[in-house]
């Protein structure tokens, strides 16, 4: 599964710091397969006290049928749980964009196929304030085309990272092709 | 060159330099792993005929999903059949691959950076890793210990490596000696409260000064735990006497233990070594804390009134800027978790409690760390103080710290929780919690409502 392009309309969720108990609450973890997760995306939001769908924005068409999620300063911060990029990617979501993302939740991100884009604080405050705003990420470019004057927005990705994602190849591969070395570092450090 | 801590444990561990275009490559020590974030990683092994590289470097523990209350007949009363099977499932996998596990019958089961330290499998010096954010408990050692998630659980399963960018250094200087009645819960508050959730963001820190030299390893360890509540990954203390003390004569201790704890000696940071970022506090300045919203960097001191600011946390609380928080009615009271779980807490929460009734209002949930606390406990007699004083005292395990084993709280109860995080519906759906230290726990459980373990005391002398 490789990425070079994602063209959607955003969805957006302004809230800041949100946290992995609220992507996907701890609950459903109980699980042992990473399939399925979606229905209990942000499970808490989605649903009134007597557990029927509310009206957020998570249970429209329209963002069932986007693939990237606007989100406020510091997303995903808390716990390491991977069931929460797995979680929006079964939901559909291929990206999140913020102007902060927090460290484990944006290793774990990159590793399953759901894009962490980092922008600055005047493109993300633009994307904020129009959601549902078609937005194309280039990761070939680096760069996020906003709609009409919103502009073109650089990020950063860490070349490797997006070196696996474009090229649809996983770390586990690579870290297997080092076999020797880590024989001989090991031998190294025991003896 | 000068280096500090970080950079010597960093050092020690690279496999491949790390390049432009590639991350290093760094060998981890220690992999503990629990039920919940293991099994894809298994099935991501088996999936590709993959072996465990090192199963003696890697190390299991039940605590999550676990119950902990007995059925009658000895039974384990699971919250699901899911959960049960995830319990299994770990069981059987770590079967499978030979590797240590401290399941059902073992002594040294516990949540999994309580059992770490006990067995002394946790050293410093070392690269250690778990499928758990609050790894960063174990740094308290001077090791360089994180969190991931569960691929790179598979990554460390099948070649003992895991790729990473040297993440940025971060000094946390709190210089000085705490005042009576200040606890470890409350330095690491003050500091989450000062440098925001996101402030360590990128970075890992290590804490220096007179006050963290002055802790035990429990309270450094309640310290490094909340790494994470700021945003970094890794937190460490460097080694010194109180740390090779606490490791001797220990289980998985080092053969030549005396030449490992000269080389441990050795570790700390050089002087003048430099950081990326620094902050420093005054330990005097520190109060009791809680925090009062719905994320650890919303902390306040406990003689204080909340603050102004986010209202979407506050309307959730059902708090009142301007207010008060001492005073606050609470529902529940739940100590536990790897915050502060381990004898030494539990022995602070007695001295409080004997003689005394806890307030007929308040459920009081009391949940060690690890068999080896619980057992510890008894065999001091403090659990018949909690018994006696209207507190339940349950099977070691994570319990309301997360509440995923059936243990939670009901919409809208309030919660104060000598654990780790008060996100939104961390102990249930719209169940509310304050962290504070287990001495506030205590002393609010006999009030029934927010108490300053220190007012308590002075009211409360003959
Ligand atoms: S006690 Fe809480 S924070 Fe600690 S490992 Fe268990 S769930 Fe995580």
């Amino acid at each position: 599964m490789s990425i070079q392009t994602i063209t959607s309309k955003t969805v957006v969720l302004a809230t800041a710091n949100i946290d992995t108990d609220q992507i996907i609450p701890a609950r459903f973890l109980t699980t042992t397969s990473r399939e399925g997760l979606g229905v209990n995306l942000f499970y808490d939001w989605r649903h009134n006290k007597d557990g029927a769908p509310n009206d957020h924005v998570l249970n429209t068409n329209q963002a069932r049928d986007s693939q990237i999620l606007v989100a406020g300063e510091n997303f995903g911060c808390g716990s390491s749980r991977e069931h929460a990029p797995w979680a929006l990617h079964d939901y559909g979501f291929r990206a999140v964009i913020s102007s902060e993302i927090a460290d484990i939740f944006h290793a774990n991100a990159l590793k399953n196929g759901v894009l962490p884009i980092v922008i600055n604080k005047h493109a993300h405050n633009w994307l904020l304030a129009h959601p549902g705003a078609e937005v194309k990420i280039d990761l070939t470019r680096c760069e996020v085309s906003l709609p009409g004057n919103g502009g073109v927005s650089r990020f950063n990705i860490d070349p490797f990272s997006r070196h696996c994602l474009m090229a649809g190849k996983d770390e586990l591969g690579y870290l297997q092709d080092q076999a020797q070395a880590i024989t001989d570092f090991e031998t190294k450090s025991e003896t | 060159m000068t280096r500090s801590l970080f950079d010597k444990v960093w050092q020690r561990h690279i496999v491949c330099e790390e390049s432009k275009e590639r991350p290093a490559v760094l060998y981890i020590d220690l992999h503990l792993i629990h039920e919940v974030t293991s099994p894809q990683a298994f099935d991501m092994l088996k999936s590709r005929g993959l072996a465990v590289r090192r199963p003696e470097r890697t190390l299991a523990t039940i605590d999550h999903s676990t119950p902990t209350r007995k059925n009658p007949d000895g039974s384990r009363p699971y919250v699901s059949a899911q959960a049960e099977n995830q319990v299994n499932t770990l069981l059987a996998n770590t079967k499978a691959h030979g590797i240590e596990t401290h399941g059902w019958d073992s002594p040294g089961r516990g949540i999994v950076h309580v059992m770490g330290p006990e067995l002394g499998a946790t050293r410093p010096g070392m690269t250690i890793v778990c499928g758990d954010s609050h790894t960063a408990t174990h740094g308290a050692f001077g090791a360089l210990a994180f969190g991931i998630g569960t691929t790179q659980v598979a990554h460390v399963l099948a070649t003992q490596c895991i790729l990473m960018r040297k993440p940025k250094s971060m000094r946390v200087h709190v210089q000085g000696k705490l005042q009576a009645g200040v606890s470890a819960k409350d330095v690491i508050l003050a500091i989450i409260a000062k440098i925001g959730v996101g402030g360590g963001t990128g970075h890992v820190l290590e804490y220096t000064g007179a006050c963290f030299d002055a802790m035990t390893m429990a309270q450094r360890m309640t310290v490094c735990n909340m790494s994470i509540e700021a945003g970094a990954r890794a937190g460490l203390i460097a080694p010194d006497e109180t740390t090779i003390a606490y490791l001797r004569g220990r289980k998985h201790a080092p053969a030549d233990f005396s030449s490992a704890a000269r080389d441990w000696l050795s570790l700390g940071s050089d002087k003048n070594c430099s950081y990326d970022k620094e902050v420093t506090l005054r330990a005097a300045d520190i109060r009791p804390m809680v925090s009062y919203g719905t994320h650890p960097g919303m902390s306040m001191p406990i003689d204080g009134v909340i603050p102004k600011g986010e209202p979407e946390a506050l309307s959730y609380m059902n708090l009142q800027a301007g207010s008060p928080i001492a005073g606050t009615k609470i529902d529940t009271v739940f100590i536990g978790s790897c915050t502060n779980s381990r004898a030494e807490d539990f022995r602070i929460v007695a001295k409080i409690l004997k003689g005394r009734r806890i307030s007929s209002h308040v459920k009081a949930v009391f949940v060690p760390g690890s068999e080896q606390v619980k057992k510890q406990i008894e065999a001091e007699g403090l659990d018949k103080i909690f018994i006696a004083a209207g507190a339940q005292w349950r099977e070691p395990g994570c319990s309301l710290c997360i509440a995923m084993n059936g243990d939670t709280g009901q919409p809208g109860e309030l919660i104060l929780s000598t654990s780790n995080r008060n996100f939104a519906g961390r102990q249930g759906p719209g169940v509310r919690t304050i962290l504070a230290s287990p001495a506030t726990a205590a002393a609010s459980a006999i009030r029934g409502v927010v108490t300053d373990a220190r007012t308590f005391e002075q009211a409360d002398r003959p």
